[in-house]
Parts: C-alpha cells; sequence; structure tokens
C-alpha cells in the first residue's frame, strides 16, 4: 500500500465484517519520539486464541471467495520494515485492537496519506457505524467524531451525497488549520 | 466551525424536503465498488469517491453507491459492479477516477454501458 491511510481503510474493513458499532482509529505522528503509531480498536466479534495466533500469517482468512488474506500480514511487514511492530488483541464478543508502530523517520515509511478520504470512505460505506478519529502530532490534535454529526443531522444518513461532501470539507478545513500551525 | 454546522443543519432539511421525491423502483441504478485488500491496493478509494462525487454534482438521486468485499478477480481491481432493474448486471474493471467520470456520463445518465471498460472486453478471459 502506497500510503498508511490505505492499510487503515483496509483494517476497518475487517472491523466492520466483525459487525463493529463503534470504531476507533488513532494515529499517534510524533517527530520527537520518532514513531507513527496507527491503532484501530472496534467492539467487534473478536477473534478466538486459535484464530489470533494465525492471523498474521499470510494467507490466513476466514473468507470464503477466496484462500487468502492479506490484509493484517501486510501492515505487519510494512511497520517491521522500517524497525517498528504490529500487536492485536481480541476477545471474543468485546472487540480487537490493532496496532502498528512504524520508525517515523525511516525511509521505507509510507505517509500517512490522505485520511479524509478514508474517513469519507468508511462513513460512505458503513452510515450507521460510529468511528471516532483522532490524530495527534507534538504539539495539535484533530478529532472527528460521527456522534456529534449524527446528533444534528438526527433521521438523515450519514452516508447522503451532500452529507458525505460536508464531511470532506470540514475535515480538510480542519487539516489545513493544524498545518498552518505547524509553519 | 459555527458556520460549518450551520451548514450541515442546512443540509437535514434539504434532504428531509426531498425524501417524498425518490424515484420509482425500475429507475433505480445500484453500483458497486470492490472494497477488499486487492481493490484497496489498486485504487478502489479514489474509484468510490469519484463514484459518489459525480453522481452527487449531477444530482443523480436514483443512483445509490456501494461497497463491497472481494469480488474474486483480484488481478482486475478496482472493480465496479452496477445493477440496473430487468438487465444484467455490468461489471467494470481496472478502473479510475477518470474512467468513472465517463461511466456515470454514458452509462448512468445516459443508458449505455461502456463496453471497453468492462470485464467482457478482457481477452484473457474471452
Ligand atoms: N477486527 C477484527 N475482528 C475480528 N476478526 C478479525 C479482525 N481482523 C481480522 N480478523 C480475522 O482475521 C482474518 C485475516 O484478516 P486479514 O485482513 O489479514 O485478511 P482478510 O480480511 O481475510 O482478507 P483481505 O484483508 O486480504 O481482504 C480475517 O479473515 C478475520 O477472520
Ligand atoms: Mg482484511
Amino acid at each position: 500500500m502506497k500510503e498508511l491511510s490505505l492499510h487503515i481503510l483496509d483494517l476497518v474493513q475487517n472491523s466492520l465484517r466483525a459487525e463493529a458499532k463503534c470504531i476507533q482509529i488513532s494515529v499517534k505522528d510524533s517527530v520527537s519520539e520518532d514513531v507513527l503509531e496507527i491503532t484501530i480498536a472496534d467492539d467487534g466479534y473478536g477473534m478466538d486464541a486459535a484464530l489470533l495466533a494465525r492471523v498474521t500469517e499470510p494467507f490466513v482468512t476466514t473468507r470464503t471467495t477466496r484462500k487468502m488474506g492479506m490484509g493484517i500480514p501486510l501492515f505487519q511487514m510494512a511497520a517491521e520494515q522500517t524497525g517498528g511492530s504490529l500487536s492485536i488483541e481480541s476477545t471474543p464478543g468485546q472487540g480487537t485492537t490493532i496496532r502498528g508502530i512504524f520508525a517515523r523517520a525511516h525511509i521505507d515509511t509510507p505517509p500517512l496519506g490522505d485520511m479524509v478520504e478514508t474517513l469519507v470512505t468508511l462513513v460512505q460505506g458503513a452510515p450507521d457505524v460510529d468511528f471516532l478519529y483522532r490524530y495527534e502530532t507534538d504539539t495539535q490534535t484533530l478529532t472527528f467524531d460521527t456522534r456529534e454529526i449524527r446528533e444534528i443531522l438526527e433521521d438523515v444518513p450519514l452516508n447522503a451525497p451532500d452529507v458525505l461532501h460536508w464531511i470532506r470539507g470540514h475535515l480538510q478545513e480542519q487539516e489545513a488549520s493544524i498545518e498552518n500551525e505547524m509553519r | 466551525m459555527a458556520k460549518s454546522i450551520e451548514e450541515l443543519r442546512a443540509i437535514r432539511e434539504k434532504m428531509r424536503d426531498q425524501i417524498d421525491l425518490r424515484h420509482k423502483d425500475e429507475n433505480n441504478i445500484r453500483v458497486v465498488v470492490g472494497m477488499a485488500t486487492c481493490g484497496i491496493a489498486a485504487g478502489a478509494r479514489p474509484v468510490l469517491n469519484a463514484f459518489t462525487e459525480e453522481t452527487r454534482k449531477r444530482n443523480l438521486t436514483n443512483v445509490t453507491v456501494g461497497q463491497t468485499g472481494c469480488i474474486g478477480l483480484c488481478q482486475h481491481e478496482p472493480i465496479v459492479e452496477v445493477f440496473e432493474p430487468g438487465k444484467e448486471k455490468v461489471t467494470y474493471v481496472a478502473m479510475t477516477p477518470d474512467k468513472v467520470a465517463r461511466v456515470v456520463l454514458e452509462h448512468l445518465v445516459n443508458r449505455n454501458v461502456v463496453a471497453e471498460y468492462t470485464v467482457g472486453s478482457l481477452d484473457t478471459l474471452k
């Protein structure tokens, strides 16, 4: 994957398949600690110990359309290539937390990329699921919480085209204001 | 932010007014983009977002855009399926945002399949 934001989009598909209702995505982007840390925590149906022990092996999948699962092994490989690591915790019936740690300055660390497009895509595909996003640098924080938007929209779905357009604009505005302050 | 929240409220009111204007079922088109690892790696995200933006700009309220997992033709991702009532499913392969613009205009608006982008145009599958 060319961007970490694409890994995030892919890993959240796992959470959605596990019927998660609330998914927290956190990105810690710290120059001072030289770390880019991505955490996805869901409240889906989780994995038992036997599956959990095997998911980092390529080709382990509970899919039926094809025999290989690539999402987690690709993410793990990407993290380990930079001297970082992957960890997964999961409790059946409660949820799963997956975390990838990258050395921020390492040449093989992909850019975070377009998180706005990833978030818009996620809301488009799962308008009834709550997404909580938090992006943190050494000095700045950006947050996005679909529960706040849902409260304003009331009965109108989050994936209505005009709403998605609004979400994109809103997130781009927030990103721009962080970048300005960092200069 | 305050202005922005006002905009969101305005969208809510506009959407509520539109609910009665829903199209009859026979006009509805469903577009589905494959969003598994293979699709995402190949560029499904900009393809999906091009569909939602193009249909919004053209106000194609009869088109719904959805996502699905692996369609099973990983080497030809990004894959898009178009379902029209009473017609056979059309499968587009190796999609890009530029191709989306053409599919929206020619297929979703004018109802002519863009044959050269379909899975049927692939020599390897003939
Ligand atoms: N958040 C999660 N909750 C529950 N099960 C999970 C979760 N993440 C992964 N799994 C399990 O681990 C398996 C492997 O995941 P992985 O993302 O590597 O491959 P995949 O999703 O099966 O296929 P691909 O990602 O290539 O489309 C999944 O099929 C699923 O059974
Ligand atoms: Mg996966």
